[in-house]
């Protein structure tokens, strides 16, 4: 086979791009282990066991799949687009995979596009895995259309808000700070938002903040909409304003090496 | 290209005061110790490193601001690192492949620089030459007319280093400009059109290596002989600023302006008292000796 080596230089179509650096993480995301066991297995450990631990953990009235499955649905949503961009992106920073593609023709709107469309593909996955374990396990959704779209642009624009929030963190910190933070905000993210736990069951002075952290809005949202409560604007809002924050920071101090 | 660069980490200058153009379609090699300045000057050439002062014109352009315009026309080969710890070496060329417009045939590359033996393992796992490779190929793959190769044959055995130096080669004769620093010597004297030899942040000699070999024309002449030979009476029949030594019993080295009267003028020297020499070589400067010289033979920290 002969090589032509005549220059012929040219980036692909923007699309193209973000299509292939989309499906390029994707699929390293779905090929690494640890990546897999805080998308996946652990969101379905906290499935099959909250709906089996009932005397532990009290969810508030009304049936525990019901409550339990939006809140595992967010926190799927969460680990991929926050915890797992954060520390990839971390490392990725560490062994010069950033600096190899600030030299590519794929600029930074185009490299954040294709990361929340990788987060977005996996989490497809996610959200279809739980749902079928949940309708196995009894879940039982408000049905139609619109708690549909409503939850889709909420995970839509949680992704967003998470994926940047992991960002400013990678692109910030060094990749073992990443890690430890990543799984730190994990943790004040899942417990500060209730995630798992309906909002209703904290405190009364508290509930008003959680509502704004993203994760609250998210987890409040989802649980609204699947359980046919009125659905008003505010989560969006709140996880609009998020997504705008953090991604002009990020955007802002991300360092690619 | 560069001009007048400083690029200081703190307050040491890395790169102190240099300057260098670059001639199209020609293959620069930048040769200098650990810690010279080299990475730092590519690097900054690629838009990663602001100068301190001074400045960097790569293409007509600016390598910060222009940088949209420049990437997809340079191709970048990272001293280290440089791809995802899981992924494959075929699927990182592939995918760096894919952010081009028409980027060159996958296949024929990996065949050609021998990646096709990388197989599925992820590239934390390949060898340091396998992943030098790849670094390689994803410099090239996009098609660009200007690459920087940050010493692109560490590390390499010497079959790889024959394909690393003949793919560079047939790069400069498709017209592609090649930049590419190095600390060894027989790299840049077999391959560069032009040497920039720099030491700790400043440029200390430029030319081909003919000219770098050639300057002083410090080069000897070696022969041997039966030993004893009348050394002061060679010299007198020499041009003048010629010297010579026996260093070991029966081995002459004869220093100076070396040239074709010199040689005459040696072997008339030898036919007079009837002396057969046994060998006689001229021994030019390598590249090497020059660079010791240039920049010191201690190995300094
Ligand atoms: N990010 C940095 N922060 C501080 N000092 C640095 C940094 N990068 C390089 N240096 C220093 O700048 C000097 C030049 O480094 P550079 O990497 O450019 O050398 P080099 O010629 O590429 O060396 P080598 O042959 O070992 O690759 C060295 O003294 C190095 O320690
Ligand atoms: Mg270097």
């Amino acid at each position: 086979m002969s090589l032509i080596l005549t220059p012929a230089p040219g980036a692909a179509p923007l699309p193209a791009m973000v299509a292939a650096q989309a499906g390029m993480e994707a699929r390293l995301l779905l090929r690494n282990g640890e990546q897999l066991l805080l998308a996946v297995v652990i969101p379905l450990l906290v499935l099959v066991g909250g709906q089996q631990a009932g005397d532990l953990l009290d969810l508030g009235p009304g049936r525990r799949i019901d409550i339990l499955t939006p809140g595992v649905m967010s926190l799927a949503v969460l680990s991929t687009s926050f915890t797992s961009v954060a520390i990839s992106t971390g490392f990725e920073r560490r062994y010069g995979l950033l600096k190899r593609l600030g030299a590519s023709p794929l600029s930074r709107p185009a490299l954040l596009a294709g990361k929340v469309g990788a987060v977005l593909m996996v989490e497809v996955l996610q959200l279809g895995l739980i749902s079928v374990v949940a309708a196995a396990l009894g879940w039982q959704p408000h049905g139609g259309v619109r708690p549909v779209l409503f939850v889709v642009a909420l995970v839509i624009t949680g992704t967003l808000a998470f994926v940047a929030l992991g960002l400013l963190m990678a692109g910030t910190l060094r990749a073992e700070t990443t890690l430890a933070a990543a799984n730190l905000g994990y943790l004040l993210l899942l417990g500060g938002g209730g995630v798992v736990v309906p909002l209703h069951r904290y405190p009364d002075g508290l509930q008003p903040l959680m509502e704004l952290l993203p994760s609250g809005a998210l987890a409040e949202g989802t649980r609204d909409a699947f359980g046919g409560a009125a659905l008003g604007p505010g989560p969006l809002v709140v996880l609009v304003v998020w997504a705008l924050v953090a991604g002009a920071l990020t955007v802002r101090t991300f360092r690619w090496e | 290209m560069v001009e007048d660069l400083v690029v200081a980490y703190g307050a040491r200058p890395a790169v102190d005061h240099l300057s260098f153009t670059v001639a199209a379609a020609s293959i620069t090699a930048i040769l200098g110790p650990n810690g010279a300045g080299k990475t730092t000057t590519v690097e900054t050439c690629e838009g990663f490193r602001r100068p301190t002062a001074g400045g960097v014109r790569v293409l007509g352009h600016d390598p910060h601001r222009d940088s949209a315009w420049l990437r997809p026309r340079v191709g970048v080969m990272l001293q280290s690192g440089g791809a995802w710890s899981g992924v494959r070496a075929i699927e990182m060329l592939r995918h760096i492949a894919a952010l081009h417009a028409e980027p060159l045939d996958v296949d024929a590359l990996v065949e050609r620089l021998g990646l096709g033996s990388c197989g599925r393992t992820p590239y934390r796992r390949l060898s340091g030459g396998q992943q030098q490779r790849l670094a390689l190929a994803m410099a090239v793959v996009g098609r660009p007319e200007l690459v920087f190769l940050d010493e692109p044959t560490a590390g390499l055995d010497p079959q790889g280093r024959q394909s690393a130096w003949q793919l560079v080669r047939d790069l400069r004769d498709a017209g592609v400009t090649v930049v590419l620093t190095t600390h060894y010597m027989e790299e840049a004297e077999r391959l560069a059109d032009t040497v920039h030899v720099i030491d700790a942040g400043r440029l200390v000699a430029s030319g081909s290596p003919a000219q770098l070999t050639a300057r002083g024309a410090e080069n000897t002449v070696r022969f041997w002989a039966s030993p004893g030979l009348d050394v002061r009476s060679l010299a007198g029949a020499l041009p003048t600023g010629s010297q010579v030594e026996e260093p070991t019993s029966g081995s002459y080295v004869v220093s100076g302006h070396v040239n074709p009267q010199l040689l005459a003028a040696l072997t008339a020297w030898c036919a007079a008292h009837d002396v057969l020499t046994e060998g006689l070589a001229v021994e030019r400067r390598t590249l090497e000796d020059v660079f010791l010289d240039l920049t010191g033979r201690e190995l300094r920290s």
